[in-house]
């Protein structure tokens, strides 16, 4: 679990933090927060299933179940066999 | 008691000389934009009304009267004057929705440089076409996009400085870096405001082409006038209300309705720098008391897709009057609005190029769910034969939107670009692109782009500038980009590839690339699906046939194929 939670909020920090400085954590909020834009949590759900070997159906890839490292973690967990 | 009253009685009686009346500007008088968002309205007796209530990330929050905005401008303006910026130098505003963005465009204004907002997301390849073609002298930015810029400064030596508002005081700048902390500087309590007049340029838009770069769309301050009416007649916003865009000033309805037409009215508006969740929305219009409020059709149908129980959690009774701009507003949406707000969405229809809403559902007006309404009146308006270019009598035919150029925010041109700025206009008619009909009874209804323009989520993204970019992706032989339907953002960018030998078609191959253009470009212009091709359908003389991609795409006919390359 924690493994899953250090990957994400790396690919997180490398793909979408823009601001070099900013501090991030597993409960900062990347959608509310303005981390990750609507448009790229595509490319975030994408990288998830990639390295999950998984499916997120649309209904479940919304702005609140993305908008942690902690609330990504619990919504791969569903879906990771 | 709406400003608009009888749409019949307004069109029968319109002329502009009534917004210049209200605003008391005299024709060959002085007009600066600046000045009218801010120093008028303080000379009017409101300068301690609120105009700017803003909220951001992590709790922060601020407000201006407008006493504040008037002087928080002049701040900016002297600022930039000391600096030796000069009236139509242009000046590239590159910050997220905080204050900074929203002073700096009228500061900017104020001193009679060209504003030029770009939306904060663009990547480093997006902001250089855009910086370049504008020959841009000064970008006011924010430390976390300076890194962008930074990759790109050597490539553009006419780029004299690079303004930070939030510069940390321990990182060192570098050669052209300069801070500037708006809350430390000494205010400026009177500015020489520039003396601009009607024809002179006031803000630089860019907005994508079907070919070539993005063409840089330029407004004249004398575009205030029809901004101004727009906002009072269609968004209807009255001595007491608060006004929530939720447009971002990188695009035209961030800077006509979220900057210049209320503050022109002297209307309090609210800003939340906050990533969209339906939750986020409907407290801030709790919290904000939110009477207007004017959004777009992919945060609709997002708040839609978030259901009806979360809209019961909050108290939204202070709304009084919605609106959406973007792309086409669907019937659903219309009726959804009416049951769960109790109050329905007005279409409104304009775009970069017209400066100020042309189309639109007007309040107290019959609202037919899913047309984009009646033609603003004083804007006169037909449907064109699509290929004789003859305005259509027959109610119901697609054709193509026409307007007569003769209303004050219509753009003045592209930006050193006079060819593709004439091709716009075919028998003394402007033609902004699009394809509609319009039933007996006057209203529009939308039936699609002319061109191959992808309207994503209501921002357009060009497919040649996604598939130029594809091509510096080291295993991309070939791209075609084309706009794919979806349920949330009308269109999302799709792209078919052909790959470079050695490279194998993977799924961590398709995120390398998404991710290559989403940095490059934007996150708007990142292709949501790639599809890998053994070849592109082609014409004999080796053109890519984007319109058959979209077709199937979009299930429709694919037509004549009689010049495809292999058929």
């Amino acid at each position: 679990m924690d493994e899953m939670k250090d990957v994400i909020l790396k690919y997180v920090k490398n793909e979408y933090l823009e601001d070099e400085d900013q501090e991030i954590g597993y409960d900062t909020p990347l959608i509310s927060g303005g981390i990750v834009d609507s448009f790229s949590m595509v490319s975030l759900k994408r990288f998830l299933e990639n390295k999950y070997k998984i499916s997120i159906p649309d209904d479940k890839a919304t702005p609140e179940a993305f908008d942690s490292v902690t609330r990504i973690v619990v919504l791969v967990n569903q879906f990771v066999k | 008691m709406s400003h608009f009253g009888s749409y019949d009685d307004r069109a029968a009686n319109f002329s502009w000389s009534i917004a210049e009346k209200e605003l008391e500007y005299t024709p060959g008088g002085v007009i600066n934009i600046g000045w009218y968002c801010t120093d008028r309205i303080c000379e009017n007796g409101s300068g301690d009304k609120k105009a700017l209530i803003w909220e951001g990330t992590g709790a922060q929050s601020k407000s201006y009267t407008y006493n504040e905005l008037r002087v928080a401008t002049n701040t900016i303006g002297a600022f930039l004057r000391n600096l030796g910026i000069q009236p139509e130098d242009r000046v590239c505003l590159f910050m997220d929705r905080i204050p900074e963005l929203y002073l700096g465009f009228l500061g900017v204004l104020k001193i009679g440089a060209v504003a030029q907002p770009l939306f904060s997301a663009f990547g480093e390849e997006s902001l250089f076409v855009r910086l370049d073609d504008a020959r841009t002298r000064a970008i006011i930015t924010q430390r976390k996009h300076v890194g962008k810029i930074r990759k790109i400064i050597d490539q553009m030596p006419y780029l004299e400085f690079i303004i930070i508002v939030d510069h940390d005081r321990k990182k060192e700048l570098r050669e052209r870096e300069i801070p500037f902390w708006l809350d430390d500087a000494r205010p400026v309590e009177m500015l020489d405001v520039h003396p601009t007049k009607a024809e002179s340029p006031s803000v630089l838009h860019y907005t994508s082409g079907t070919t070539g770069r993005p063409k840089g769309v330029q407004h004249v301050h004398y575009s205030l006038i029809s901004q101004y009416l727009t906002t009072k007649w269609v968004l209807d916003i009255q001595e007491n209300d608060i006004y929530w865009c939720t447009a971002d000033p990188g695009w035209v309805t961030g800077t006509s309705y979220g900057i210049i037409g209320p503050f022109a009215m002297g209307a309090t508006q609210c800003v939340q720098d906050i990533g969209f969740s339906a939750e986020n929305w409907y407290r801030w219009i709790e919290k904000q008391k939110v009477t207007v409020w004017y959004s777009a059709p992919t945060a609709i149908r997002s708040l839609m897709k978030a259901g009806d129980a979360i809209v019961k959690k909050f108290d939204l009774s202070s709304l009084r009057h919605l609106a959406s701009v973007g792309e086409p507003l669907n019937a659903e949406a219309v009726i959804w609005s009416q049951r769960v707000y109790g109050l329905p969405f007005h279409d409104t229809y304009w775009q970069t190029e017209t400066g100020s809403i042309v189309i639109s559902n007007f309040p107290g007006m019959k609202i037919k769910p899913g047309s984009m309404g009646r033609a603003f009146p004083g804007v006169t308006s037909a449907i064109l034969d699509l290929k004789s270019y003859e305005p259509i009598t027959e109610p119901g035919r697609v054709g193509l939107i026409a307007l007569r150029p003769d209303w004050p925010a219509l753009m003045r041109g592209y930006w050193k670009n006079p060819e593709t700025y004439a091709k716009k206009f075919v028998n003394g008619w402007y033609l902004p692109g699009d394809r509609s009909s319009i039933d007996k009874e006057g209203y529009f209804w939308f039936a699609g782009r002319d061109d191959d323009i992808i309207n994503t989520a209501g921002h357009l993204v060009s497919p040649f500038e996604v598939e130029s970019a594809l091509l510096e992706h080291p295993a991309v032989a070939e791209s075609a980009v084309v706009a794919k339907p979806d349920d949330v953002n009308m269109e999302v960018v799709k792209a078919f590839v052909t790959l470079k030998p050695g490279f194998e078609p993977t799924d961590d191959l398709e995120l390398d690339i998404m991710n290559f253009i989403r940095k490059k470009l934007s996150s708007l212009a990142m292709p949501q699906e790639i599809e890998y091709v053994e070849s592109l359908p082609k014409t004999r003389s080796g053109k890519i046939m984007r319109r058959l991609l979209r077709a199937q795409e979009w299930g429709e006919e694919i037509g004549d194929v009689s010049t495809l390359e292999n058929d």
